[in-house]
């Protein structure tokens, strides 16, 4: 088989199951009473703990392929960017569905009252654009700058996904201390790149093309 | 004959319900499934090993309530002690080294008999009742619990407070070794709670050794805690080493932490949000459906008039 057959039959396939763990992982969880004496609770949790981790794979495609120079991590960019948007979309299901029951009133006063909940879902609104466009079609109808530029919303929905956490914790902030402090990195690394591309730019007197 | 009338704050007989069934956790089960919520939630150990030691000698309290009981294992396994944990089910994996016994209780402060006292001698001269009280976490979930304690009232009184009393604290023990949440200055330890004199000596305010008949498992505050049920649990303090009797309002641990989230009274007022979240409804562990909060948990009758005057949403 040729290296893009492996891509595309073995790789990809194997790492759409591969995402799909948690998914099955909370299945067994469900079925085992694993979920312990609040599932409701501890459901929410998982898929918000699910998205987070998600969006940080995501957002280090980039850094590992440049660094480590393994083009091929790009390949899976789009379907990890796919997962993130449907943990995050479960648990804001999870949320609307099993925590509040549907009861559009108390969702609706939690989004105007609760700081950490406006900004939970002004995170995964601005994950909604990111997941339509993610064809190839819209890629084109909107041309390749537009398209960057639009899809840089994800830093801004990390942050605030970071932050939403951040802002829920009672008392003991240490694991999204760890999230934010992973998310930093990997938006410190490419103002890093930014600020050298731009010296690299000036040195050769050219535009840099990104 | 002992005539019992019925407060508001009782719960139906009919709607008791025998142990087998709330062990099992069906009617979660059941209106989840009925919701089309594909959380087949299984039966969970079985919970022999967590079983404690029987206690003898209780009787029935006024305050029997018979609502649906949350079951053995949910009250022994969702649990916020964050001196072993700050996840629910830290509480029960970490507290196996703690050793509740022997255990000694320092009275301090304005009273007539300070000293060190072995836990059997607080206990001891009175009458162990069994009081079914709601509880209602300020996180918005709840359970309902057979506890095993003393009037709290009844305890302050053998210690002869004086009339500068006009508060009591409270402090849990400090043993960074058996617990470990301690190791990390998560909160300032020792956690420390307080009450007015009024509200200590409110028939409600239960000095708890015990639940569903046993001795205090350690993961809910052994040997011995306070149950405060017309407030938020947190003020329950867990495994007490410390009680003083004082002037001023004492410290609170959740009050220091974040003022403008915790008060000194910390009253469950469906009126009064917590500034992250709503406290009109509550989840009852073990259902699927939230329940409207009630005001005082429900115990307005037995505690409203200590409150009369005071703005509860200023003094929350």
């Amino acid at each position: 088989m040729s290296r893009e057959k492996i891509i595309r039959r073995v790789a990809k396939p194997a790492v759409f199951v591969l995402c799909l763990g948690p998914v099955f992982w909370f299945a067994w969880l469900a079925v085992s009473g694993g979920l312990g004496a609040n599932p409701i609770e501890a459901t929410n949790r998982y898929f918000g703990d699910w998205g987070l981790r998600f969006l940080l794979v995501a957002l280090a495609v980039t850094p590992l392929r440049e660094m480590l120079g393994l083009s091929v991590v790009a390949r899976f960019r789009r379907m990890i960017g796919l997962y993130t948007f449907f943990y995050i979309f479960l648990h804001l299901t999870s949320y609307v569905a099993l925590d509040q029951f549907f009861d559009l009133a108390a969702i609706w006063s939690d989004i105007v009252k609760r700081n950490f909940i406006t900004v939970g879902m002004i995170s995964f609104a601005m994950l909604v654009p990111l997941a339509v466009t993610s064809t190839k079609g819209w890629m084109k109808r909107l041309g390749g700058k537009v398209w960057q530029r639009l899809h840089r919303l994800v830093y801004a929905a990390g942050i605030l996904g970071v932050v939403h956490f951040y802002m829920m914790v009672k008392a003991d902030v240490r694991e999204p201390l760890i999230y934010a402090a992973v998310l930093g990195a990997l938006l410190a690394w490419r103002i890093f790149r930014r600020i050298k591309r731009k010296a690299a730019g000036r040195r050769n007197a050219h535009p840099a093309n990104s | 004959m002992l005539i019992r009338i019925a407060k508001p704050s009782d719960i139906k007989s009919s709607e008791i319900t025998p142990k087998s069934v709330f062990l099992n956790r069906r009617k979660f089960l059941k209106t989840a499934a009925v919701a089309g919520v594909g959380l087949a939630a299984g039966q969970l150990l079985p919970s022999e090993a967590l079983a404690g030691r029987k206690l003898d000698g209780i009787v029935k309290g006024n305050f029997a309530t018979a609502e649906e009981q949350t079951s053995f294992m949910s009250v022994t396994s969702y649990n916020n002690f964050y001196e072993f944990g700050t996840d629910k089910n830290d509480p029960v994996k970490n507290s196996e080294a703690f050793k509740a016994k022997p255990w000694t209780v320092e009275i301090a402060g304005k009273c007539e008999k300070p000293g060190t006292y072995a836990f059997e001698d607080v206990i001891k001269p009175h009458q162990l009742e069994e009081r079914i009280y709601r509880l209602r976490c300020v996180e918005a979930w709840s359970m309902v619990v057979p506890w095993v304690g003393v009037p709290l009232g009844d305890v302050i009184k053998r210690f002869e407070p004086t009339s500068k009393a006009k508060f009591v604290a409270f402090e849990t023990i400090v043993r960074p070794e058996e617990m470990p949440g301690q190791k990390r200055p998560i909160l300032p330890w020792p956690y420390v709670e307080g009450l007015r004199m009024d509200e200590a000596m409110n028939p409600l305010s239960l000095l708890t050794v015990g639940l569903y008949g046993e001795e205090l498992l350690n993961q809910n505050g052994a040997p011995i805690r306070l149950v405060l049920p017309w407030k938020y649990g947190f003020k329950s303090i867990k495994s007490i080493v410390k009680i003083t009797f004082t002037e001023k309002e004492p410290p609170c641990t959740w009050n220091q932490q974040a003022a403008h989230e915790y008060g000194f009274y910390a009253n469950v007022n469906p009126q009064v949000d917590h500034p992250r979240w709503s406290q009109a409804k509550e989840r009852r562990i073990g259902e699927f459906f939230k329940r409207e909060t009630l005001m005082f948990n429900g115990y307005a009758d037995e505690v409203a008039a200590l409150y009369s005057g005071l703005d509860l949403k200023k003094y929350y």
